[in-house]
């Protein structure tokens, strides 16, 4: 039985503030849009629905524009497809996809592709333990489920999100036991000139400071986790004090007693789609590592493929709004149904929108860019990949032994050939085997992207069938 | 780069890299020349399977010796490459299959291949993890598998171990004859040697034009998938009558469906896609053999190319009219009998007398005879 199919004129896939604007605006200019998320609804992380109203009358800013952005998105012609996994994008360009009701096809001549960005945590021993947590899951805990971490957590990472996660948990009345911060005071007030770009964000800064200042939660600027210890679970987290670039340096090192951490430094793109598709990529430090290359529309260099938002380059929620824009008016444009006068007149506003936004969007991209120093200074016993129990000693061996790209460095060690796909190791590892040779990341490249985009049940893959009604080439010859 | 080689080998992948091996061992002076790093291509990335199940007739009497050197590889190689000996089934479904399967496991049989027919119910004893569908299987003790992406670590350190000169990542444009061998034209800069072994995989006929020779290859796009690890699920490695399944699960828990299921793609055109609908098909008829793999969750999914000649049978041998020169290339199920067919191509440029005869490319030169009428 053919898996029921959906046509479209564009098809965007990720829903969320890239991928709804780039959605609504293609949508208005009569074109047929589906919009595609795992998530039961619209928002994607920045703006992700909570699944109840907040309890104490708070509505964060994120919150009251995702409400917003989501009423504009249901007032719209866009169909929206949620609740269903994207698991295989072919050429020019069909989307499978497994929902509720099992696998479907979407079908469409454009494809925006707007799938955000994965965290990144640099591994220190201990950090596979239970109780200890990305920064990005701490925020869909937060937000989504407005769940309470144990009584003794600390937080540790680098950027604007361990601010935003502390002030939130402080706010809801559990705040962090510490906040260990690898960049120092005076990155964050090289960051203040550029944060003064957006009013509303600086406010919000300011209220994410007071609301730590206030709950006397003591901060380590300049240190990092060097381990984890815990038995079955996180007991404790050792932690250093380390220079400007991130690197360990010599010093006390102390433990704090927990029971729970949540720590990450900063995103990496998520750009497997147009990697599968063949898009040229492009290696970009300062916007979190591997992005395709793309121009102001997000245009691809495969026709009619655009990648905006996070996936093609760590912006930001703003800058993602202002690229979806952009994308969905190019998209339009490309389909014909936006003349070139008009074309131009639209998309001069959302360019200029763009532009002024980028100051505020690099800074903060760069208080979270990966620092190869503290890369270097990772434990040799530190598991990098942890899917498939690599440590960083047996990368260096393999190093050793003569892997020179990624590919042949998962060859080698199985680093990255677990269920994540090397989405948690993969910046890492391949920062590790380009300091082993001292070769530039663009010389160690990236990991071949493979389908299902996301692991899925052969169950669900398979429908209802007969063996009589599985198309079995011909024979092999004798 | 004026040091003129013994040998120079043009391709780094399971075919290149054990004439490499051989001929060093036996004295020569030899360099591998590879676009890419060692055993990325094919040699890298295919099923692993050492069956004799879905080997050509005409190849058996090698496979069955190269899988006894898969099995010893920790001896001659340095490496085991995760090679597990173990028992192999080719199942049939259907009434069809069943004549299919007695059929081409008889002739199978012929040629050497240990292969009994069995019962599905026997079948079931040997492999509980089976659905029970099954209404006849071909039993082969000489089976088993090996991890495929570990080949190139293999090679690599053997070949350095040999002293072989190693030029990955360095890609071949030209080669040019001279009065004392060969040069051969890289990115690197020339490469001479008196003697040249085009092992190119599916890449070949675009070298043979170098020399002058039209050797048309044809490139299959073959798919393959893996899953999680599971617990463990089956103990064999699977097949189907007709080829176009192959199951095994490593150690460490996972299990690869296999079956050259074709994707799309070229050689030219470098990325190859897989095609769900296909893969769909190729996940049915492994759930159709194994249950127990439907609970797994699909964790990857590639493709690679498979080298096919017009009569799907290897190119191993010299070069006609052209001395010192070979090919090796095409191999039908090239993983399982490669490394045989290579030794045997070492031996004969070092002067050897094969133990089995090559399979020379003078038949695939002439003109296709013309149907009658």
């Amino acid at each position: 039985m053919e898996p029921p199919r959906f046509d479209f004129d564009v098809l965007v896939l990720g829903g969320g503030p890239a991928g709804m604007v780039s959605a609504i605006t293609a949508s208005e200019s009569g074109l047929k849009v589906g919009l595609i998320d795992e998530q039961a609804e619209a928002g994607g992380q920045i703006w992700r629905a909570p699944w109840a109203a907040p309890s104490q009358g708070y509505e964060s800013p994120e919150v009251r524009d995702g409400n917003q952005m989501r009423a504009a998105l249901a007032q719209s012609h866009v169909t929206c497809l949620f609740g269903r996994r994207i698991w295989s994008v072919t050429d020019r360009y069909r989307v499978d996809v497994l929902g509720a009701d099992g696998v479907e096809t979407c079908h469409a001549p454009h494809l925006i592709v707007a799938l955000g960005a994965h965290e990144r945590v640099i591994p220190f021993p201990g950090w596979t333990l239970p109780g200890v947590m990305g920064l990005a899951a701490a925020t869909i805990m937060l937000k989504a489920h407005g769940l309470a971490p144990p009584k003794d957590w600390v937080l540790a990472g680098v950027g604007p999100l361990l601010a935003a996660v502390a002030a939130g948990y402080a706010r809801n009345g559990h705040p962090p036991k510490a906040i260990i911060d690898l960049s120092g005071p005076s990155d964050w007030f090289a960051a203040l000139p550029s944060l003064a770009s957006r009013p509303v964000l600086l406010k919000q800064g300011l209220g994410w400071v007071l609301s730590i200042v206030s709950s006397r939660i003591p901060i380590y600027f300049r240190h990092a986790v060097r381990r984890a210890e815990g038995q079955d679970r996180i007991s404790a987290c050792v932690i250093g004090p380390v220079d400007t670039d991130g690197k360990s340096i010599d010093g006390s090192e102390f433990s704090i007693a927990c029971d729970a951490m949540m720590v990450g430094n900063g995103l990496v793109p998520g750009g497997e789609v147009p990697r599968l598709l063949g898009a040229k990529q492009v290696y970009q430090h300062e916007l979190g590592g591997w992005i395709p290359e793309c121009d102001a529309f997000g245009r691809t260099s495969l026709e009619h493929l655009y990648a905006i938002g996070d996936g093609a380059g760590i912006r930001g929620g703003a800058v993602a709004c202002s690229g979806g824009k952009l994308a969905g008016l190019a998209a339009a444009h490309d389909a014909g149904r936006l003349d070139a006068k008009t074309f131009a007149q639209q998309s001069a506003q959302a360019l200029a929108e763009h532009h002024k936004l980028s100051a505020f969007s690099d800074a903060m991209a760069h208080m979270i860019r990966l620092r190869p120093a503290q890369v270097a200074s990772i434990a040799a016993d530190a598991v990098v990949c942890r899917c498939e129990d690599v440590t960083r000693q047996e990368l260096v061996s393999a190093a050793r032994a003569g892997a020179r790209d990624v590919n042949q460095l998962k060859h080698f060690t199985r680093c990255g050939m677990g269920p994540c796909q090397g989405r948690m190791c993969g910046d890492v590892a391949a920062e590790i085997l380009a300091q082993e040779h001292h070769l530039s990341r663009q010389a160690v490249g990236y990991w071949t992207a493979r389908p299902p985009l996301r692991p899925i049940s052969l169950q669900s893959m398979l429908g209802h069938f007969d063996y009589a009604d599985i198309p079995i080439p011909k024979p092999a010859p004798l | 780069m004026s040091t003129m080689h013994d040998l120079i080998v043009i391709g780094g992948g399971i075919n290149g890299a054990t004439t490499a091996l051989f001929a060093a061992r036996g004295g020569m002076d030899v360099i591998v020349i590879d676009r890419g790093p060692l055993c990325r291509e094919a040699s890298g990335v295919n099923a692993g399977t050492l069956t004799m199940q879905m080997t050509r007739v005409a190849l058996i009497p090698y496979a069955l010796r190269a899988h006894h050197m898969w099995a010893t590889a920790r001896e001659w190689l340095g490496h085991d490459v995760g090679v597990v000996v173990c028992d192999g089934l080719s199942l049939a479904f259907t009434e069809q299959e069943a004549e299919l399967l007695t059929f081409r496991a008889g002739k199978r049989r012929e040629a050497g291949a240990p292969i009994a027919l069995i019962t599905g119910q026997q079948a079931l004893q040997i492999e509980p993890g089976l659905s029970g569908k099954a209404l006849l299987a071909g039993h082969c003790r000489v089976d088993g598998y090996a991890n495929a992406y570990l080949t190139g670590l293999a090679f690599r350190t053997a070949l350095i171990h040999a002293g072989v000169t190693l030029m990955e990542n360095n890609p071949a444009w030209d080669i040019r004859q001279t009065s004392s061998g060969f040069e051969v034209v890289t990115t690197q800069g020339l490469v001479k040697a008196k003697r040249v072994v085009i092992a190119g995989g599916v890449w070949i006929e675009d070298m043979m034009r170098w020399l002058g020779i039209d050797l048309p290859i044809k490139t299959l796009v073959n798919q393959l998938a893996v899953t999680e690890r599971i617990p463990v699920a089956m103990r064999t490695v699977v097949g189907i009558a007709n080829g176009l399944l192959s199951l095994k699960q490593y150690p460490h828990g996972t299990v690869v469906i296999g079956g050259g299921w074709q994707g799309s793609g070229s050689r030219e055109g470098g990325a190859c896609a897989l095609l769900p609908e296909r893969l769909v098909g190729n996940i049915r008829l492994a759930c159709h053999a194994i249950p127990a793999l439907k609970e797994a969750r699909l964790a990857r999914a590639w493709t690679g190319f498979e080298a096919e000649t017009r009569d799907a049978l290897p190119a191993v041998g010299p070069i006609p009219g052209i001395d010192n020169a070979y090919v090796i290339g095409s191999i039908h199920s090239g993983y399982t009998s490669g490394p045989y067919l290579a030794k045997l191509l070492a031996g004969q440029i070092l002067g050897r007398e094969p133990d089995l005869p090559l399979f020379p490319i003078d038949r695939l030169l002439k003109p296709e005879p013309l149907a009658q009428g």
